[in-house]
């Protein structure tokens, strides 16, 4: 178990970095502490596997430093990290016994065979293996296989952290939550690190305590689920997270006073002065509801679809669409309407980020 | 436990491929069928003669010694060829500008015409004028592979060996390029051994295409009669005589159409046999997907 | 694995390149000189044999003839032997193994077998002395080894990576082109080349389909073999330039053989 520190570290994957996108990661630094629960959330792209490997040792980050409990272990090749990861797709030893591939980790350290056998069965049993220990591993379905993938870094007692690069991509849709469920379990009864890498905001949300979103290289914002979902500290992060995601709305300010379109806007964050940059209002649909005659803003409905226990509305406010919910026994007006954004939970948002 | 779907429109994906070469295979084949089962006596005047020809081959010492002498050549190139191909695949650089000038280099011997192959060996291999002939009788070796039954052999093997090692060697390399990092990795995190690694990851990846390498060169040097006939002629007396040698030597030789002909289709049957083994084996418990 | 694995590949080649040695440097030499002594190298360097076969504008038809239908041959043998691959390997059909099986026992038979009945064939359909004719005729030995090795990738690849692609909605022949073809990149760069390869260096059936129009190299290589006696010079100057057009069919797939599975992001 460890504290995992990432101090200045940007890697790029040319010789000779040039510009600004030549960095698949630009400046990070970060804290992971023992035991957590996190995931590294963002699209296709951000970065989150070059961080993941970067930790793990499989990739040398062009600057910066890795460090385990404070010592540096940027050198140090991925076998004497202590890491163990699960990968995007099942890896396993297609010529040998479930048994034999949960063991190998171990026997390749020189444990003892008993040992060996009690440690491989306690795995096979927490992971529901345990029917299935002799048979060929090639002979298990994907899900079964990335649970021999989990296995391996579950029997190492010296593991520091447990990485999971995007582990249910080919996992059967209805088996996902079952694995995903399991993970959860794992990682309250094992209490070591785990690091969960996924573009899936449900996994993500579900999975983790902390959840670390990226955009472009760049880490965005670390919190809880609920932080991250009630406030956003970037629009990206409004966007990706909630479905459907913030409604973003670009907005003047002046005298304190937000408009969209001329219309005034009361939001959570208004500063006393002007503000650099782009300024955009973020509202979550879930803080917009429709209002009376005279209050609100005033829009026109376009399109209202069912999401089960409650209406997913699209209105227009002149050129700008935004998303509202509403729950059962609203009646939703066609055509014109008007509607009111919860003050509390709307904010000012200067070049994406949040105004504070 | 098969993971492929049940999908007749298979078919519809195979059809080109059936047509392009059944196409070819059917028309001429049906002709060699006919001609060993008749006699002609020349003018395109045909007997039928059921199975004597069948037969007489069978029967016939000359074509068992043939038979038995490609036989030792095609086990004795496959336990050289295929193992070293192999090694050398594993030993050759994955990345870099050591990959482009490894893989033309090696490609170089498969790209020369096979009578060609035969003709430089040839002159390589002479005692007198050529490079290596020089070289091992420099050494004190005596050796005259026009003279010499073993040193004709070895000629032939060495030659063979120098011919194709290359197909096995880029078959196993690609191959090996297609196994995912990520296997390489998850290795690295178990700790495994080079050994291990090889013996886990690598060998059975690899297993498909060892199997295509393996049938291939059986195929191909149980057929082979170029590069030998330039070579060595069948010489020195019957020594390196394989089959293919032997059979145009009937065919065109004696001008006897209906033996060769038997004989195209015995010989035809014993790889269909032999390669059928040979691939039921190395693909027998093997999980599809 | 690292220093000493420079050392296996480097004596192996040293190996390969010794007899190619040999073989350009005979074809600097006269054929007297080749046979009347050992001589390191050409004690009377000659370009006589280059010379002959430059002039000679048989030569270079040929040359150009037996490429156009090797390329013929590999564009047509690969193309329609990956969706048969792709057939083979991912479903299951009314007698698959069977024709699977089948394709291989075309190669297994010499092609000597083959040569007279397939003179008629192509007679009879008037084709004699065209390049689609012995490219064609070719298709009878490379589709089956083209379908045998890219089957042989393609069962490499899981087949969770198909459907994992339809989920995201994907086109079955953008899944095809765009995701599955690169993984199995380095089985298609190697079945490409041994198309060209084996198709090149077969003679007797193109020196059979053809005798003027499209003429290959094959006719002119093995007439230095026979009619003029041996003339080895000649034969060695052919062979050396018959390695051109093979070495430059390499190098241009080499990236493809030599490309890793890369699994990206579906």
């Amino acid at each position: 178990m460890a504290k995992i520190t990432l101090s200045d570290l940007r890697h790029s994957y040319q010789p000779v970095p040039q510009g600004d996108d030549d960095w698949a990661l630009k400046h990070m630094a970060m804290e992971w502490s023992d035991g957590g629960a996190y995931a590294l959330l963002g699209p296709s792209g951000c970065g989150k596997t070059t961080l993941l490997n970067i930790i793990s040792g499989l990739v040398r980050p062009t600057e910066g430093r890795v460090l385990f409990d404070g010592v540096d272990l940027t050198e140090v090749p991925t076998e004497r990290r202590r890491i163990a990861q699960v990968f995007q797709f099942p890896v396993v030893y297609d010529t040998m016994s479930v048994r034999d591939n949960l063991a190998f980790p171990l026997r390749n350290r020189g444990l003892a065979g008993p040992e060996v056998d009690a440690k491989v069965s306690e795995i096979a049993r927490m992971l529901d293996l345990e029917g299935m220990l002799s048979r060929r591993a090639s002979g298990l379905t994907a899900d079964g296989k990335q649970k021999i993938s989990l296995g391996r870094g579950l029997v190492r007692s010296d593991v520091n952290v447990i990485m999971l690069d995007e582990p249910l991509t080919v996992i059967d849709p209805h088996l996902k939550s079952q694995l995903r469920s399991k993970l959860k379990e794992l990682h309250q009864r094992i209490a070591r690190t785990m690091i969960y890498v996924t573009h899936d905001q449900t996994e993500a949300l579900t999975f983790a305590d902390q959840v670390v979103v990226m955009h472009q290289g760049e880490v965005v914002q670390v919190g809880s689920p609920v932080d991250l979902f009630e406030r956003p500290r970037h629009t990206f992060v409004g966007h990706f997270i909630g479905s459907p995601g913030m409604n973003i709305l670009p907005c003047e300010l002046s005298g304190g006073v937000a408009r969209v379109d001329g219309h005034a806007v009361p939001v959570d964050n208004a500063p006393p002065g002007a503000i650099e940059g782009r300024v955009e209002i973020g509202v979550r649909p879930e803080f917009v509801a429709l209002a009376e005659e005279g209050d609100g803003l005033p829009v026109t409905v376009v399109r209202t679809s069912d999401a089960g226990r409650h209406r997913i509305v699209e209105v227009r406010l002149g050129e700008h669409r935004m998303k509202l919910l509403a729950g059962e026994g609203v009646t939703v007006p066609s055509g014109e309407a008007r509607v009111r954004f919860d003050p509390g939970h709307t904010r000012l948002y200067a070049d994406g980020w949040l105004v504070e | 436990m098969s993971d492929k779907t049940q999908n007749q429109k298979g078919w519809l994906f195979v059809l080109p491929v059936v047509l392009l070469v059944a196409f070819n295979a059917l028309i001429p084949l049906m002709a060699v069928v006919n001609y060993s089962v008749q006699e002609t006596f020349g003018n395109n005047v045909f007997f039928f003669e059921g199975m004597k020809w069948f037969g007489q081959v069978l029967h016939s010492e000359r074509f068992h010694a043939a038979l038995l002498r490609q036989l030792l050549f095609t086990g004795i190139i496959l336990v050289i060829e295929v193992p070293l191909g192999v090694i050398i695949a594993l030993s050759m650089p994955r990345r870099g500008p050591g990959v482009s000038v490894c893989l033309v280099l090696m490609a170089l011997p498969l790209l020369i015409p096979w009578n060609v192959v035969g003709a430089m060996w040839n002159i390589f291999a002479l005692p007198d004028i050529g490079m290596l002939g020089k070289l091992v009788n420099g050494m004190g070796i005596h050796y005259n592979y026009t003279q010499q039954p073993i040193a004709a052999w070895a000629t032939l093997i060495a030659m063979d060996v120098w011919h194709w090692t290359s197909l096995v060697v880029l078959l196993a390399y690609a191959g090996l390029r297609s196994i995912p990092d990520a296997y390489y990795q998850a290795a690295r995190i178990d700790g495994a051994s080079s050994w291990s690694v090889f013996r886990y990851i690598q060998l059975p990846k690899m297993r498909r295409v060892l199997t295509i390498a393996v049938l291939l060169r059986f195929m191909d040097s149980f057929n082979i009669y170029t590069e030998p006939f330039v070579l060595t002629g069948g010489g020195p007396g019957n020594s390196t005589t394989l089959l293919s040698i032997d059979l145009v030597k009937i065919a065109l030789g004696q001008f006897d159409l209906g033996p060769a002909a038997a004989m195209s289709i015995i010989y035809f049957l014993i790889i269909l046999s032999l390669s059928w083994l040979f691939y039921t084996v190395m693909t027998r418990g093997e999980d599809r997907g | 694995m690292k220093k000493v694995s420079w050392v296996i590949p480097t004596l192996y080649v040293l190996f390969l390149l010794l007899p190619i040695y040999w073989l350009i440097s005979m074809s600097f030499k006269s054929t007297n000189e080749i046979l009347g002594s050992f001589t390191l190298w050409p004690q009377k360097f000659t370009l006589d044999n280059y010379h002959k076969i430059f002039t000679d504008p048989v030569w270079y038809r040929g040359y150009r003839n037996s490429i156009i239908y090797v390329l013929i041959n590999t564009v047509i043998s690969v193309t329609v032997a990956l969706p048969a691959a792709y057939a083979f390997s991912r479903y299951r059909f009314l007698g698959d193994k069977h024709l699977f099986f089948w394709l291989l026992t075309n190669r297994m038979a010499p092609a000597a077998v083959f040569a007279l009945p397939f003179f008629q064939l192509y007679s009879a359909i008037k084709l004699f002395d065209t390049h689609i004719a012995v490219a064609l005729a070719h298709c009878l030995f490379n589709i089956p080894l083209a379908v045998w090795i890219l089957e042989g990738f393609m069962s490499g690849v899981p087949r969770q990576l198909d459907e994992t692609a339809y989920l995201d909605g994907c086109g079955f022949w953008r899944f095809f082109n765009r995701i599955f073809l690169p993984t199995i990149a380095s089985g298609i760069g190697v079945t490409a080349f041994f198309c060209f390869m084996f198709s090149w260096v077969e003679l007797l059936l193109a020196k059979t389909l053809t005798s003027v129009a499209a003429k290959p190299i094959a006719a002119t290589m093995t007439r230095t073999a026979s009619s003029s006696g041996y003339e080895l010079g000649l034969l060695a100057a052919a062979g050396t330039l018959t390695i051109i057009p093979g070495a430059v069919a390499i190098w241009f797939v080499r990236n493809y053989i030599a490309k890793g599975f890369a699994l990206g992001r579906v």
